[in-house]
């Protein structure tokens, strides 16, 4: 027998549906014009260039056919690096590029690609094939990041990232999205990727999810997946902060990975989050959001932001078992 | 605030749309579903051809005597042409007249028909025919044939009875199997049928008959055979060797010559189109003639040629799908590939019926997806593999057709009517989802897609629904009201009850 939830409960919980992100966010929040700031990513990466957000470093963009001569050079000169359309969606078409052996590429998960068949993918981004509608797109190759080691233990080749919802310029809620085998190394919820609740005060893992199931160990590596500090979280809140002001979008999901050399790092925006966040933290959005909506006057002052976001929750916990390596 | 002025608007039309259905069938009493009684055919011949500026006669045979209904109205259409409508026996005919025409011709014949019980006869009394000669073999084998049918009959009735179903039999001896030779189709067939009994000297002519359904254009017409017992016509089918006029049929013609006869005239063509409306209608439009009291009555479809009409009882279907894909998805959550493409399909479902469409539809589906994960590795690029996908599709169906048209299932062969380009898009999105977010969500879209077809096919084809539409198309505004309303709607779809079960209480 298939169970639900009963509305009543839902609403009590603050859980946020589909619908009504869309009426009462996305549409009221997100002027469409902005769109573009976001869904393009070689824009976003622009932004964030002059607005001082650390982003991974650019290395090429391949605009038509005829640059895919040039990629045998590219992938020379960078032996990792990560292949991603302009207008990818949820993380499509995003090809990572570990190494070199002999004549053939390797990827994170193992597989070997010829020179030839790297070109067919970059082909496909170019026509269009990860992009809304099929329009012709763009690629761009950009800095593979080292992620933190503290991930290590819990993370299925791949990066994992921090997604954090920011409502009228304050963060709302957070998690992190760890890799799995079943994912195959891509930190996409749908694809299988854990999603952990973050506690935005302390930044202490909380709460896991695999798809809707709950869990607290990492379904490969059998390691404890809460009760995690994040390193510098409050530098994380910042970015997410920043990239809001950037954007001017008013309900903006804002992808951060930490490069275990250059930190954290600003991976991409989206106008549309997801809603899985809420699973995650077993927690609904419209708790903190309707507390935000609440207040005319938002301060402007980043770390006054962040103590605002952070007194969102006043949360019981005082620490994390696990301490991370990095500290404040 | 944008929310209180959408439910304005929302019930504003909800309101206009239910006052125009509440006036017309409390004022002008329009009953609200239909009865079987009421239901009214308007058939139409459409004679069209080419002449080269001589003087041109047409001669078109339309209905007299038709048992089971009866003719409420006819008109003809004859633009230039001088008419000259008489009856002759049985039939009865409309010939048409010009000194001079040049190029392009069509001529109209209408008539409106509705059920009865009044019985109406033949009046025709045939002289018994003479024997047709046949060569050697078939004068030899239908002899002996003759010889075996009557031994095992009674009468001519029986006689008839008996001839067809041992020409049909499958356990055909050497005799019938020579003379089932000399016929292929159904209208040889009944050719054939005639000449063996007139060996018999049993009178015989041909009825042409046509199969009433709604909104249908290019309906072909059938033949069947009429024996002369001496006392009245009995009529059989020369396939199944049943007896009587099919229901829902309605006779054209008696006689062997064809529907029409043409002088001075080239590339003609006859075509039938039918459409069903209900008897309210009529008197409404009348009523409307004589005082012109409401412009509401004066709004019905069967003011319109009847081709519109018959083109506009489906395209009033369309906006109750539509409403259907926004609940299926604002308030159910079912995943689907594009928002309206359920509803093509379900359109083409109406041709190939429920469970032979969703077949189709998977059998294509699914070998498209094969090749198209075979073109995978041939590395094409994205527009020149959308149009081989494309051309797979086109080679499906037709592949498709073949096989369906060998086997006798002529149903299938309107696979033709799938859309095909909207099939190879969403078998290209299929693949790319399988491969992006896995098997399950690729098979959970398209399983999604053809569960909301399915619905959409019943709603569309629900007789109550399309009798409302068809009658009161004012329900579009109550449509249009509740499209406005749901897209405001922001409470949870019951797919995120299932995903947030497990937010703990």
């Amino acid at each position: 027998m298939i169970s639900l939830a009963h509305p009543k409960n839902l609403i009590n919980r603050g859980v946020l549906g589909i619908n009504q992100r869309n009426t009462d966010y996305i549409m009221r929040y997100n002027p469409r014009r902005l769109y573009p700031l976001v869904d393009n990513k070689l824009q976003t990466k622009e932004l964030a260039l002059k607005a001082g957000i650390a982003i991974p470093k650019l290395y090429s963009i391949i605009k038509i056919n005829h640059h895919l001569k040039s990629l045998e050079n590219l992938l020379e000169e960078h032996r990792e690096a990560v292949i991603k359309p302009a207008h990818g969606s949820g993380g499509s078409g995003i090809l990572v590029i570990s190494g070199k052996v002999g004549k053939l590429y390797r990827t994170p998960s193992g597989d070997l690609m010829s020179l030839n068949a790297i070109k067919h993918y970059v082909s496909n981004i170019l026509s269009g094939m990860y992009s809304l509608g099929g329009l012709p797109d763009r690629a761009f190759l950009e800095y593979r990041v080292k992620f933190d080691p503290i991930f290590d233990d819990i993370s299925f080749k791949g990066v994992p990232d921090i997604r954090i919802i920011v409502f009228r310029g304050i963060p709302v809620t957070a998690m992190i999205r760890l890799p799995t085998s079943k994912s195959k190394g891509k930190a996409n919820l749908h694809q299988g990727a854990i999603g952990v609740g973050i506690d935005l005060n302390t930044g202490c893992t909380t709460h896991a999810v695999v798809g809707n199931k709950s869990t607290t160990t990492h379904p490969d590596t059998g390691r404890s997946i809460t009760n995690l500090q994040i390193p510098r979280w409050k530098e994380i809140l910042q970015i997410a902060i920043k990239c809001s002001d950037t954007v001017g979008l008013g309900y903006l999901g804002v992808d951060i990975v930490l490069d275990r050399v250059l930190g954290p790092l600003m991976l991409e925006l989206n106008a549309r989050p997801g809603l899985n966040v809420q699973l995650a933290n077993q927690r609904g959005l419209l708790i903190n959001l309707e507390k935000i909506e609440k207040i005319k006057e938002l301060p402007k002052e980043i770390n006054q932001r962040v103590a605002l976001s952070q007194s969102l929750l006043i949360s019981s916990s005082k620490g994390c078992l696990h301490e991370g390596t990095y500290t404040m | 605030m944008h929310k209180i002025v959408v439910i304005f608007w929302s019930i504003v039309l909800i309101a206009i749309g239910l006052a125009i259905v509440f006036h017309k069938t409390i004022q002008l009493g329009i009953p609200l579903s239909a009865d079987e009684k009421t239901e009214i055919w308007t058939v139409q011949a459409r004679l069209s051809f080419e002449s080269d500026n001589r003087n041109v006669k047409a001669k078109l045979y339309v209905p007299n005597v038709t048992p089971g209904f009866v003719k409420i109205d006819e008109h003809y259409i004859s633009g230039n042409f001088g008419l000259n409508a008489k009856i002759s026996g049985d039939n009865k005919t409309a010939n048409w007249a010009i000194r001079k025409a040049a190029g392009e011709q069509t001529l109209y014949y209408l008539t409106t028909v509705t059920r009865s019980d009044t019985s109406s006869s033949w009046v025709t009394i045939p002289n018994y025919p003479k024997a047709p000669k046949f060569s050697e073999p078939y004068s030899t084998a239908i002899a002996k044939i003759i010889e075996d049918v009557r031994s095992e009959s009674a009468d001519t009735a029986s006689f008839a009875y008996e001839l067809i179903s041992q020409l049909n039999s499958s356990d055909a001896n050497e005799s019938i199997s020579l003379i089932k030779g000399l016929a292929r189709s159904d209208f040889e067939i009944a050719s054939l049928v005639i000449k063996l009994l007139a060996v018999a000297h049993i009178p015989t002519r041909k009825l042409w008959i046509i199969g009433l359904s709604d909104a249908a254009n290019n309906v072909e017409p059938r033949v069947l055979i009429q024996v002369h017992n001496s006392d009245e016509w009995i009529t059989f089918d020369p396939k199944t060797g049943s007896t009587g006029i099919p229901a829902n049929h309605l006779v054209w013609k008696v006689g062997n010559t064809p529907l029409y006869k043409l002088e001075n005239g080239n590339n003609a063509e006859l075509k039938f189109s039918i459409t069903k409306s209900y008897i309210e209608l009529l008197d409404l439009a009348k009523q409307n003639a004589e005082q012109t009291g409401s412009i509401f009555g004066q709004l019905t479809l069967s003011a319109l040629p009847i081709q519109i009409q018959n083109t506009y009882s489906l395209l009033l279907m369309v906006p109750l799908g539509a409403l259907l894909v926004v609940f299926m998805r604002t308030f159910i959550g079912v995943p689907t590939f594009g928002t309206f493409m359920p509803i093509l399909i379900a359109i083409a479902f109406r041709e190939t019926q429920l469970f032979w469409g969703v077949v189709l539809f998977s059998v294509i589906v699914f070998v498209g997806l094969l090749i198209r994960f075979y073109l995978e590795r041939l590395r094409l690029l994205l527009i020149p593999r959308l149009a081989v996908i494309l051309v797979v599709v086109v080679i499906l169906m037709l592949l498709i057709s073949f096989v369906t048209s060998r086997l006798g299932l002529d149903r299938l062969l309107s696979v033709s009517l799938f859309p095909m380009v909207i099939l190879a898009m969403t078998i290209e999105r299929m693949s790319i989802t399988w491969e992006e977010n896995g098997a399950q969500a690729a098979l959970l879209q398209g399983f999604g897609s053809l569960v909301v077809a399915c619905f959409g096919y019943m709603l569309m084809t629900a007789e109550r629904l399309t009798y409302l539409m068809y009658v009161f198309p004012e329900l579009l505004f109550v449509i249009l009201g509740v499209c406005l309303w749901m897209g405001r709607y922001t409470g949870y779809r019951l797919g995120e009850l299932l995903r947030f079960r497990e937010m703990k209480t």
